[in-house]
């Protein structure tokens, strides 16, 4: 992963427009358009069942979705565009459910994506891979199994799987939901530490501190379309919608 | 010195005997769990149809199995089958046939569980890493199939080996009735002929299926995640 100047907006790395998603006959994205720029940290907030997975899972192709563009770097994904398989070798996506793949060692599922799907050489991968675990603290882990694994070190070892690829951008879907909360810290720390070095992410998330402080940008959905866009000091301090004050209000206790 | 009986099974034609009746046993077992293996693998994944018709066909179908006894089957393909359509079914035919249906639809129950039991997460994950369907199906998804399926299908076969014994009752000439005919012949002069005989096949039983009864285990333990 290289170094990446912070915030250049120059840069449009991720365009969405229009973009619509429905299953069955409901609509659960309805007409989303959202611009990420090279660098930015962009956090997704909004209450549950507001479509913030979904339009994670539109990003890299994991829902097919019924209208509107998605441009990476751009060139248009999917259909007609860049191929969903080489598009996810560059647009990571780490999961809320930490699912390491359970027959293979922390190395070998953090080498799978690069070896099978980027074909890249086993001994360049292999430096990279222990490079990036040494990097989360878990390089002493490698040859274990993931049921020997706390749930905070599985999803760590989750995004160095991602990580490993080499992504230009990474997708989080509340990666630290099903943690324990004395696990959820060593991971949002990670998430931390990617973001001072200027890569590029989309994350949805509750923890509401870890926004503040990570985010550049925050996007509030709502019921399926983006309800504000506001820098992320801004709308802490004055949200500019009614629907994200009431969403912010459910967080505090008076 | 008392006879100990020992000799009926000692004599070179007896054991040759039952060295054929052995290898009657090992046949009729090959076979029917060849065929149930590559049947199973097509009831199987025809399980995990998500038509309600054909599953709830093939269900009854399996559940017939389980319930009615193995012998009622034998029985009804060998003394009905040839009543019903003339045909001179012999035993051991019947008795392939009845174990191959019987060990279809348990090989494909068994297919069926491994291959359901992988979460949907695991392939998307994968997905998401870029890999393509061959390989996430390669990598992913059938070293973990294999993991959850081999010891239960090393079990059956085992359970196949010793079920095969009940050809005994449609004429088959397996080791089990060998040893019952050299018991008979042996009775008058030597009435320990039965221990001898029926121990001595009880070791063979054991010397096959112990060893595949103990790989199953060795692999589960190996795979155990
Ligand atoms: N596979 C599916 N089939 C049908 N409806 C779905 C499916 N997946 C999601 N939905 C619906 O789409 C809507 C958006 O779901 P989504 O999972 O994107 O919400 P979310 O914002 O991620 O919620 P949460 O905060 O609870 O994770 C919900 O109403 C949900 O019920
Ligand atoms: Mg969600």
């Amino acid at each position: 992963m290289g170094i990446l100047a912070r915030g250049d907006d120059s840069v449009e790395i991720l365009k969405i427009k229009g973009l619509k998603k429905t299953y069955g006959g409901k609509t659960v994205i309805n007409g989303v358009d959202l611009t990420i720029s090279r660098g930015e940290v962009a956090v997704v907030l909004g209450p549950s069942g507001c479509g913030k997975t979904t339009l994670l899972k539109c990003v890299n192709g994991l829902e097919s979705h019924q209208g509107g563009v998605i441009l990476f770097n751009g060139q248009p994904l999917g259909e007609g565009g860049l191929k969903w398989t080489l598009a996810r070798q560059k647009i990571g996506m780490v999961f809320q459910s930490y699912d390491l793949f359970p027959h293979m060692t922390v190395l070998s599922n953090v080498m799978l994506g690069p070896l099978r799907a980027q074909k890249r050489a086993k001994d360049e991968v292999y430096a990279q891979a222990l490079e990036l675990l040494d990097r989360v603290g878990l390089s002493d882990r490698r040859d274990d199994y993931p049921r020997q694994l706390s749930g905070g070190q599985k999803q760590r070892i989750a995004i160095v799987r991602a990580l490993c690829m080499n992504p230009e951008l990474m997708l989080f879907d509340e990666v630290t939901a099903s943690l324990d909360p004395e696990m959820v810290r060593e991971v949002l720390d990670v998430m931390m530490g990617l973001a001072k070095r200027g890569m590029t992410m989309l994350i949805v998330t509750h923890e509401m501190e870890f926004a503040k402080a990570a985010a550049d940008r925050i996007i509030f959905m709502d019921e399926g379309v983006i309800a504000e866009e506001s820098e992320a000091g801004d709308f802490f301090k004055s949200p500019r919608t009614e629907r994200a004050k009431r969403f912010l209000n459910t967080f505090y206790f008076d | 010195m008392p006879n100990s009986g020992i000799d009926a099974l000692l004599s070179v034609n007896n054991l040759t005997r039952l060295g054929q009746g052995l290898a009657v046993t090992l046949k009729l077992s090959i076979i029917s769990i060849a065929i149930s293996l590559a049947l199973g693998l097509i009831y199987g994944i025809a399980m995990t149809t998500k038509n309600k018709l054909l599953y709830g066909l093939l269900k009854l179908y399996l559940e017939a199995f389980r319930v009615i006894p193995l012998l009622v089957w034998l029985f009804l393909l060998f003394f009905g089958g040839a009543r019903a359509f003339g045909a001179d079914t012999d035993g051991f035919t019947a008795s392939v046939i009845v174990f191959s249906m019987w060990g279809t639809v348990e090989m494909g129950d068994i297919i069926r569980g491994a291959v359901q039991s992988i979460p949907a997460c695991q392939r998307l994950s994968a997905e998401a890493l870029g890999m393509t369907k061959a390989r996430i199906y390669r990598h992913v998804i059938i070293p973990q199939a294999v993991r959850r399926f081999t010891p239960a299908a090393i079990n059956l076969v085992t359970r196949m080996i010793k079920t095969s014994s009940l050809a005994v009752f449609v004429g088959v000439t397996e080791i089990l009735r060998v040893g019952k005919q050299i018991i008979e012949f042996n009775m008058m002069k030597n009435p320990m002929a039965s221990f001898w005989i029926y121990a001595f096949i009880f070791v063979v039983y054991f010397i096959i299926c112990y060893p595949v009864s103990r790989l199953s285990k060795r692999l589960e333990a190996k795979w155990e995640y």
